[in-house]
């Protein structure tokens, strides 16, 4: 049985993106087949953090309405075996996912997958809603910061409710917080919220801590999801992730400022 | 500046907690209106116990009301089955 996991948060901008991309990205390099789907339609975007907007032929939505068979409008990664890429498309109808549409896709992927990673878009309507729908695990992606904890509270509201899973009683969608844009140097100056403070407030077990980092920007212009960058603080960060996500133990990383007092003293970012 | 912040620590209550307890509010207040929602499967156990009802005697599509209520530490689940008129004997 293929598990699918929602990368989802409520608010935009938080890296929901990024973190689709490196925990699909992470789950294909230990071996699992993955595929990694943009349901962020109108605002594709997946397709550039992974580096293969130049091969989108097919898209979502148009898998959707039937005009391909759905390994038609599949882009494997060149990179990574057993890891593959469904775009979203860039069209305005937000109409064009329908339930019965994502499900029958989700069905077939299902049967040649072992991992289905769905990108949420932003918001909590009716896009953002059909990217939990299916779902078994959560990723809830906060930022430390007042919005981003409030808006995935509603997130974690409506995957108490409104998911396959709870709509039919099962046992709920596992849900996984993953706080990322963390600033150790900053929390410790009382800046912003620590992490036993956002976990604390949730409830909800955490999964790991990706710090604010260059190397994210640095990935996303390159097209290489930064969980590919051995030597990128989130890169590692986001490897931890994945690994706790299969039951391995990790020790939590990149939570205090572990910097030469110089530094400290003189504020340099890292 | 920062080497002063780091021998004398400000007096004034840090951000990052004000911003905690601000949240703590905000947070509880929508789970407190989310207790309140009806459980997600409400919809379709209505649905199907319309069905079976259906299945013995004529009813309109209002003829089944369900709700949930807390008695102690027990979710009670109320349940009217409105049946027409003309199938009294
Ligand atoms: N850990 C991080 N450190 C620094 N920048 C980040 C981090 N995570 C995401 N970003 C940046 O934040 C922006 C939004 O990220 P994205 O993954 O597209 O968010 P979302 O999909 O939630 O809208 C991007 O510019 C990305 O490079
Ligand atoms: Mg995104």
């Amino acid at each position: 049985m293929a598990r699918i996991i929602v990368s989802t948060s409520g608010k935009g901008g938080v890296g929901k993106t990024t973190t689709s991309a490196a925990f699909g990205t992470g789950l294909a390099l230990r071996g699992h087949k993955t595929v990694i789907v943009d349901f962020d339609v109108g605002l594709r975007n997946l397709d550039l953090v992974m580096g293969c907007e130049r091969r989108v032929v097919y898209d979502f939505v148009e898998v959707i309405q039937e005009k391909v068979p759905v390994h038609q409008a599949l882009i494997r990664d060149k990179r990574v075996e057993n890891l593959s890429v469904l775009a979203a498309s860039q069209t305005r109808d937000k109409d064009a996912l329908t339930p019965e549409g994502v499900e029958r896709v989700l069905t077939a992927l299902a049967e040649q997958f072992d991992y289905i990673v769905c990108d949420s878009p932003a918001g909590i309507e009716r896009g953002a809603q059909l990217a939990m729908y299916f779902a078994d695990d959560a990723l809830v992606v906060t930022n430390p910061e007042v919005s981003s904890v409030r808006d995935s509270d509603r997130i974690l509201g409506l995957l108490e409710s409104r998911t396959r899973r709870a709509e039919r009683n099962e046992e709920r969608v596992r849900q996984h917080l993953v706080i990322a844009r963390y600033d150790p140097v900053r929390v410790e100056k009382g800046e912003m919220l620590a992490v036993d403070q956002i976990q604390e407030m949730l409830a909800v077990p955490l999964l790991g801590v990706i710090p604010e980092s260059q190397a994210v920007l640095a990935a996303s212009n390159a097209g290489t999801p930064v969980i590919l960058q051995d030597s990128a603080d989130a890169g590692r960060a986001y490897d931890d992730i994945v690994a706790r996500y299969l039951g391995e133990e990790r020790p939590m990383r990149f939570v205090t400022a572990e910097r030469g007092l110089l530094r400290r003293l003189f504020g340099s970012r890292a | 500046m920062r080497l002063f912040d780091l021998i004398r620590p400000s007096r004034k209550a840090n951000s990052a907690d004000i911003a905690k307890e601000r949240l703590q509010i905000v947070i509880a207040h929508q789970r407190t209106e989310r207790a309140g929602a009806r459980p997600a499967y409400f919809a379709n156990l209505q649905r199907d116990l319309l069905e079976v009802v259906r299945r013995y005697v004529p009813v309109g599509d209002d003829a089944v009301q369900i709700d949930v209520g807390r008695q102690n530490d027990c979710d009670i689940l109320e349940l009217n089955i409105t049946l027409p008129e003309h199938t009294r004997s």
